[in-house]
């Protein structure tokens, strides 16, 4: 649709403008300054402060340039007394209520009210009341929380907080109260924020144009003025918000404000983007390497520890063979990172059991996704979710694990109101929002799901043409899902018929369908199972190939799609370049003049079983943390005792590094530079916010130490000769270069420099597989491989929170974030809390067959009876020791969503517990 | 259906009209909640419960004919006989009443004036003649140069009786439009008529139910505005109170003609009678089909909601009161969108106020080119006023627009003893006329030019007692405080203002103060975002057009009318005091010193101003200084 143009005056100078375009638009386009304070383009017309009045001809009052249309023949001024009189008296009124304590701001220097008494030239308020002119610091109910601090005193009731909250996170938390002179900003009844919905994104605060709204942790490290900022990708989940961080005179990282990157998070960021970063700044970050002698650290020069950890290396190398070897990239480490540890791997080391922990989210999404698709990324885009009509949201909890999509569905909801449908094991945040909410049993997904397509194809609503024109085994799979009938489905799934029936039709009724999922699909014994029925349901439907229709597997860490796309996996070179291709082989051998094995390496979830079978001797990792993250931790903790040498890399000393015989000191993802690439495959370069420690390097630069160390010479001198290293050799990367992507993200695929990046893929249902059509499989549903018996009555499900973030390393650090949720809980339903005579707050210990943890109970009607969900980022007690390690078969991924516990209720060791919370 | 709907109307009219003129004697009693503050209620019981009274003798309620000073107001119809009011009645004249009206006679002595006939404007009702010795309604200075058309039943008819509604023509209208089915013709209709909108912003109501009904989204909302909060009027409350079912009728022929199908009526819950008989009206409309599914056979379904608000003064404001309805704080928000595109639930909707409402009936009844025979050609019609303040005859007065203020003061008003200063027009918001413009014409472009507003038709006579500058803050503190607080020339600029006042009134003002204040008002009219705020202003920069000497007096430190506390004091006359001791006894702050037969002092430390010394003193020996 083409924008239609009108001509309008403005000041006496003409200009063509859209029509419909705000008079305040057009204006600063024009390079015309308009000041205002409530305006936030497409997230307040609050239309309040009044400063934006402009004067048109024929208009009987000023009007407000913030909310009023350009329209033909428009005559419009800008700077005329009138207008300038009008701005000045409101900004005198508003800074009549405000007191001028700049002095003691912490917002000094980035406050849009100091500004403009500064333009104005306001010294002082004619309106103003001598008696309030004090800044104190009011009390109101938010003061109990440690993220954000509101003092009514500075507020000027704009309204930007408001409607952030409401219009950017889309949780309507906060609103007005009272009215006139005496309105204020308020929670519903003056509840603390804890007792509303707040999400602690902070939307608001980064909407406030003064002091009022403030991050806590930053109170008192320095005024904005005084900070230095950095544009840069968010080190949390896979959305790669994009950034703004401030750092202080010490160098220390303060506070984070969103960027706004419409294609991504628009300018919001989630209460880990936020306030998380403040790890970086930690005290116990680790400064020098560190070498195990009679069983305990010493510190060593960085030559002593490379060169120690080279020779061993070699040695296991010489005795057992490099097959005894394993490396462990990292999905929080770069993309540079991780192609330098996979060519570490490859080439110096001369194995392939090079592994990232995407191993344990979404491999069976990239085995699923590739088998059915031809690659095993999402298919869409983040800006996408906008064209959707149908949004299924299966094994997802995207409002705490992806809160910054979870917003985007939620506004999206709003204004065009799709259908959304969630289904999960929990009543999660998102299933307030959805339409339609299914609570089926864990791991019984293969099962609703061939019901759904059964609902679909019996109605005749499957796309015949379609499947006929781009699929294949349609048939196989019509066969398999005709025998799955709702009854027997229902008691499967533990789901009322006329849901699925409800879900069905909806989705056959799609014109655009998106499916989200994350580790509810991927974490189980039979994840590529699952991941295959969704993509089997996605092309009955059509829904694939085009702007909003496609299967967005939500990717968890920052770079965890980057770590998988630059080959830190066992199977593939860069860019999904199989190992067991001859060709591809002598292309990197070639490329990295080395001999490359054609041995298909062991992923990391098979380290541990394999060091006790004597076939892996040496563990190598950069920037993981397998002793927390793996299933069945007193196992794996066997298995890694058991090496012969271990090496990490790691910026804190961590329950692996606990274990390791050399830990490097590394930099965080807030130190760096090179790229990250995100859940919908956009490649987006990061810029140093502050140094490293002084005394830790950057991981590429540790590990072509080690190796050049180990006789493999390796040397680059900045990262952006490894990124040209990697286009030279990664098709799907072949035209991101750094100089690009300072212009802008890059999308894969990118084969060049021409190629403007891909939005979504297979376009036309052209798939990446050999003869260009989709593959449907036909696929049974199998139980998980534990389920609860008599003695262990109930289904454990893990997962992550709002609060946290994987094995806890830099959120336990993030006082804010630790102060808020300081301490592992199990949920439990409240029938079987009343069952176990539980009440809130009692001590449980929950036991599977292969350990038992102590923990909190927390009563909650959000899991499904006869399930309990425990976060895994505690190490106090730490999930996974419950964890079952059953894998897929295919892509080895273990089955942390299902397993069964017991619960006991025990007496409280107080005091004991919270000694170990700290770090 | 149809045959049933029509059927009903039938008889409910044929039913009414016994019940109005041939039914006996019939003695209704004014019961609006005015008529019920003066003890209506009383009489009504007194008259029913009489033991004299034979059955011939019907008591009924009515609504309010509107001439408050007169309250309790009695009609009283002897078959063949004109209808006669009595006013003031009291308790004490009922048995008499009910003597003389069993005699077939009429009690001279309370007899205000009679009505012979009554055009209902849809069904004219001829009451008889005779009784030349009571003046005719019309040759009384209050009535004389009224036009009731707004308020052609109140009074006459039972407003909880639908019957006497269809009596007097009602629901008619409503079914000669859908027997036409022409939606069009009756937006053209009221468009030739040129009816503007009386919530005091005059847009011409055809224009907006054009844009209505053109606007596409479904389904269509249209609300009654009943959210009357002028202090000082009371227009709307009568109108609904007397005669409610005229409401409803105008909304379904405006729903009709707009393409709704939902009416929501918005009243204010600080109108309990009106909110009880709006309730009985809207039930027993749709009891008899009037509302609801197929209206008159036809396809036409409306149903109608009595929704309170709140108590918020800017909920009169559309978008507020839009947003009040939906749930949410009543804050108004910018326009465009305008509520026929996006109104309540985000669907298209039209707004109009009570009294508009009530000119639908009339222009559909009698046609274009009679409603436009009243009033000015900007202006046509009528507009209701409630008079009070300074003046002999408080009351409601429907008066066609154009007419000047001093018809209005003097002639309706009858005048006051002491020296008229000024009206203050259209509420809190409106603007005060001086005396010297008193030859302004009524209308919409006449008072805006001297910075006065229409408004909802509120008109508070003031006189040399009253201070103008206490009288500009006194509006300015309610508008301040009513003010949703969302934007700041609003928010903070009138309780600015308001504090200038106060110090004004307080003799600690400047001269600068006054330029000020001059500078903001005008700010706050052209910044504000909606109607309270743009016309907040009015009442300080009228009064400082026109009154500017009082402003001038009081930074010297005078108060000329004697009103502002801190500029006044009280002192007693030596001369004149015969030590009575009755105020110092009166006194609140025990401030008056000397005992019996000593002369009095006050300790002007301790007055507080309250006057109650000058009240009680029968000697004259307490002056105001």
């Amino acid at each position: 649709m083409k924008a239609k143009f009108v001509s309008i005056t403005i000041n006496g100078r003409q200009y063509s403008a859209p029509e419909g375009e705000k008079i305040i638009a057009v204006c600063r386009e024009a390079g015309i300054d308009i000041p205002a304070l409530c305006y936030l383009e497409g997230i307040s017309e609050e239309a309040s402060c009044s400063l934006c009045v402009v004067e048109v001809t024929g208009a009987k009052t000023l009007l407000r340039s913030c909310v009023t249309a350009v329209s033909e023949g428009m005559e419009i001024f800008t700077d005329t007394p009138r207008v300038l009189n009008a701005r000045r008296i409101n900004l005198e009124l508003i800074l009549a209520g405000h007191p001028p304590g700049c002095m003691t701001c912490d917002s000094d220097g980035g406050c849009q009210l100091q500004d403009l008494a500064y333009s104005f030239g306001i010294s002082a308020s004619r309106f103003s009341d001598p008696g309030k002119m004090l800044c104190v610091k009011q009390t109101t109910s938010w003061d109990t929380n440690p993220f954000i601090q509101f003092n009514p005193a500075k507020c000027i009731l704009c309204g930007r907080c408001v409607n952030a909250c409401s219009n950017r996170a889309v949780n309507d938390v906060i609103g007005f109260a009272m009215r006139g002179h005496g309105g204020k900003v308020s929670t519903p009844f003056d509840m603390s924020l804890e007792q509303t919905d707040c999400q602690f994104c902070a939307e608001c605060v980064q909407a406030c144009p003064v002091g009022a709204l403030i991050e806590k942790p930053r109170i008192g490290k320095g005024k904005l003025k005084d900070l230095t900022a950095v544009d840069t990708v968010c080190a949390y989940c896979g959305v790669g918000c994009n950034l703004r961080i401030f750092r202080d005179k010490n160098g220390n990282l303060v506070m984070a404000k969103g960027n706004e990157n419409k294609k991504i998070n628009d300018g919001r960021l989630c209460v880990k983007g936020r306030f998380g970063h403040t790890y970086a700044n930690s005290g116990d970050r680790l400064k020098t390497p560190l070498i195990r002698e009679n069983g305990k650290f010493r510190e060593a020069s960085w030559k002593e520890a490379v060169d120690h950890t080279a020779l061993k290396l070699r040695e296991i190398k010489e005795k057992y063979g490099s097959k005894a070897i394993g490396v462990l990239g990292s999905s929080r480490c770069t993309n540079e990172d991780n192609y330098i540890v996979q060519k570490f791997a490859r080439a110096a080391i001369g194995t392939n059991s090079v592994d990232n922990c995407a191993r344990l989210c979404h491999s069976s999404t990239v085995a699923g996704l590739g088998k059915a698709f031809g690659a095993g990324a999402a298919t869409n885009s983040i800006q996408d979710i906008c064209d959707s009509d149908v949004i299924l949201i299966i094994g997802s909890n995207m409002a705490e694990t992806h809160p910054v999509i979870a917003q985007i569905v939620k506004k999206h909801h709003r204004e065009k109101s799709p259908k959304i449908i969630v289904c999960d094991p929990r009543f999660v945040g998102m299933a307030k929002t959805a339409d339609l909410y299914i609570q089926h049993y864990p791991g019984t997904d293969v099962a609703l799901l061939n019901a759904i397509m059964k609902i679909i194809i019996d109605k005749g609503k499957e796309k015949r043409e379609f499947i006929d024109k781009h699929c294949e085994g349609f048939e196989s799979l019509r066969e398999t899902v005709l025998k799955y009938d709702l009854n027997s489905v229902s008691k499967t799934t533990g789901v009322d018929g006329a849901k699925i029936e409800e879900a069905a039709d909806i989705i056959a009724g799609a014109k655009n369908m998106m499916i989200f999922f994350t580790m509810g699909i991927t974490q189980h014994s039979t994840g590529v199972d699952n991941v295959l029925s969704v993509a089997n349901l996605a092309m009955i439907t059509g829904n694939i190939g085009r702007r909003g229709a496609g299967v967005m597997p939500l990717r968890g860490q920052a770079n965890v799609q980057g770590a998988c796309d630059l080959g830190a996996l066992p199977n593939v070179f860069p860019g999904y370049q199989k190992v067991a291709d001859p060709e591809v082989r002598e292309k990197f051998a070639k490329a990295w003049n080395a001999e490359i094995s054609a041995d298909p390496g062991i992923p990391v979830s098979e380290f541990a079983e394999e060091s006790l079978k004597g076939n892996i001797k040496a563990v190598y990792i950069m920037g993981e943390n397998p002793m927390m993250t793996e299933a069945d931790l007193n196992h794996t903790r066997k298995g890694f005792e058991n090496l012969e040498f271990l090496a990490i890399q790691t910026i804190f000393m961590s329950e692996t590094a606990e274990l390791a015989d050399v830990v490097f000191p590394a930099a965080s993802a807030y130190e760096k530079d090179g790229t990250f690439t995100n859940t919908d495959r956009t490649v987006q370069l990061l810029n140093p916010a502050k140094s490293p420690p002084q005394g830790a390097k950057y991981d590429w630069e540790i590990v072509c130490r080690v190796s050049s160390a180990m006789g493999y010479g390796m040397e680059y001198k900045k990262t952006s000769e490894i990124t040209d290293e990697i286009a030279s050799l990664t098709p799907s990367y072949g035209g991101i270069t750094h100089s690009r992507l300072s212009e802008g993200s890059l999308q894969w695929p990118c084969p060049d420099a021409e190629s403007k990046g891909t939005i979504f893929l297979y376009k036309d249902a052209v798939f990446k597989r050999p003869d260009g059509r989709g593959l449907l499989s036909a696929v049974e549903f199998m139980p998980p491989k534990e389920l609860p018996d008599k003695k262990y009555p109930f289904i454990l499900t893990t997962g992550r929170i709002l609060y946290h973030f994987h094995s806890g390393n830099e959120t336990r650090r993030v006082k804010a974030l630790d102060k808020f949720v300081p301490e592992n809980y199990a949920e439990i339903h409240p029938d079987d809390a009343a069952k176990l005579k539980l009440t809130a707050g009692d001590m449980v210990r929950v036991s599977s067959r292969r350990g038992s943890i102590k923990l909190r109970a927390r009563v909650s009607p959000q899991p499904k009876q006869g399930i309990i969900f425990i976060p895994f980022h505690f190490r106090e007690a730490a999930a996974n020791v419950l964890t079952n390690a059953a894998l897929d078969p295919v892509s080895k991924i273990p089955e942390y969503k299902v397993c069964a516990v017991k619960i006991e209720k025990i007496k409280a060791e107080s005091g004991k517990d919270k000694s170990e919370t700290g770090h | 259906m149809k045959v049933l709907n029509t059927e009903n109307l039938r008889k409910n009219r044929e039913k009414g009209l016994q019940s109005i003129i041939s039914g006996g004697v019939r003695v209704a009693v004014g019961m609006g909640t005015c008529g019920i503050g003066n003890g209506a209620e009383e009489i009504y019981r007194a008259l029913k419960g009489s033991p004299h009274r034979t059955g011939d003798v019907h008591v009924v309620k009515t609504g309010c004919f509107g001439f408050c000073a007169e309250e309790p107001l009695v009609n009283v119809h002897i078959p063949g006989k004109p209808l006669v009011i009595l006013h003031r009645v009291i308790l004490k004249d009922v048995p008499d009443i009910i003597k003389w009206v069993m005699g077939g006679k009429i009690p001279l002595d309370k007899a205000l004036c009679r009505i012979e006939e009554w055009d209902h404007l849809t069904g004219k009702i001829i009451y008889g003649r005779g009784m030349e010795d009571v003046p005719l309604w019309d040759e009384i200075p209050f009535f004389k140069g009224q036009d009731k058309i707004v308020l052609r039943n109140c009074g006459l008819i039972d407003p909880e009786d639908i019957t006497e509604y269809a009596a007097v023509g009602g629901y008619s209208c409503l079914q000669k439009v859908l027997a036409e089915n022409k939606p069009e013709s009756v937006i053209e209709e009221i468009k030739k008529a040129g009816l503007r909108g009386r919530g005091g912003a005059g847009f011409p109501t055809g224009i907006k139910w054009e844009l209505m009904r053109q606007s596409p989204g479904s389904p269509k909302y249209i609300i009654c505005n009943a959210d009357e909060g002028d202090p000082g009027a009371y227009m709307n409350r009568n109108e609904i109170e007397s005669d409610p079912h005229s409401l409803l009728e105008g909304m379904a022929i405006g729903a009709f003609a707009t393409g709704a199908s939902e009416g929501i009526i918005y009243v204010r819950a600080e109108y309990p009678l009106a909110v009880k008989r709006l309730r009985k009206a809207v039930k027993d409309a749709g009891d008899c089909g009037f509302l609801g599914k197929s209206i008159f056979g036809s396809e036409f379904s409306f149903i109608i909601n009595v929704v309170e608000g709140a108590g918020a003064f800017v909920c009169g404001e559309e978008t507020a009161l839009i947003s009040s309805l939906e749930g949410k704080s009543g804050r108004p928000s910018p326009r465009p969108p305008f509520p026929a595109q996006k109104g309540y639930k985000g669907k298209p909707t039209n707004i109009n106020n009570v009294e508009t409402w009530y000119n639908i009936t009339a222009i559909i009844s009698g046609g274009w080119k009679r409603f436009r025979k009243t009033g000015t050609g900007k202006s046509p019609g009528t507009k209701v006023f409630s008079l009070v303040g300074k003046v002999a005859n408080t009351g409601l007065v429907e008066l066609p627009l154009g007419m000047s203020l001093s018809t209005l003061v003097y002639g309706i008003g009858g005048g006051s003893d002491k020296k008229i200063k000024a009206v203050q027009s259209g509420g809190p918001s409106g603007g005060c006329i001086p005396a010297e413009l008193f030859e302004t014409p009524v209308d919409y472009e006449s008072l805006a030019a001297i910075g006065a507003i229409m408004g909802s038709g509120g008109m508070v006579v003031m006189d040399e007692d009253n201070c103008m500058v206490d009288v500009a803050k006194y509006f300015v503190e309610f508008t301040a405080r009513e003010s949703c607080g969302k934007c700041v020339p609003c928010r903070e600029g009138l309780f600015r203002a308001m504090e200038i006042l106060k110090n004004l009134t307080a003799g600690k003002g400047s001269e600068s103060d006054l330029a000020l204040l001059e500078d903001l008002g005008t700010v706050i009219k052209d910044t504000a975002l909606c109607g309270l705020g743009q016309t907040g202003p009015n009442p300080v920069l009228t009064t400082l057009k026109y009154f500017m000497e009082e402003y001038l007096a009081h930074i010297k430190g005078m108060c000329p009318a004697k009103v502002c506390p801190e500029l006044i004091r009280y002192e007693i006359l030596e001369k004149k005091c015969i030590g009575y001791t009755v105020c110092a006894r009166n006194c609140p702050q025990n401030a008056i010193t000397g005992g019996k037969k000593k002369a009095h002092n006050i300790i002007q430390e301790k007055c507080v101003k309250c006057g109650i010394c000058l009240e009680v003193c029968k000697f004259g020996a307490v002056k105001k200084i």
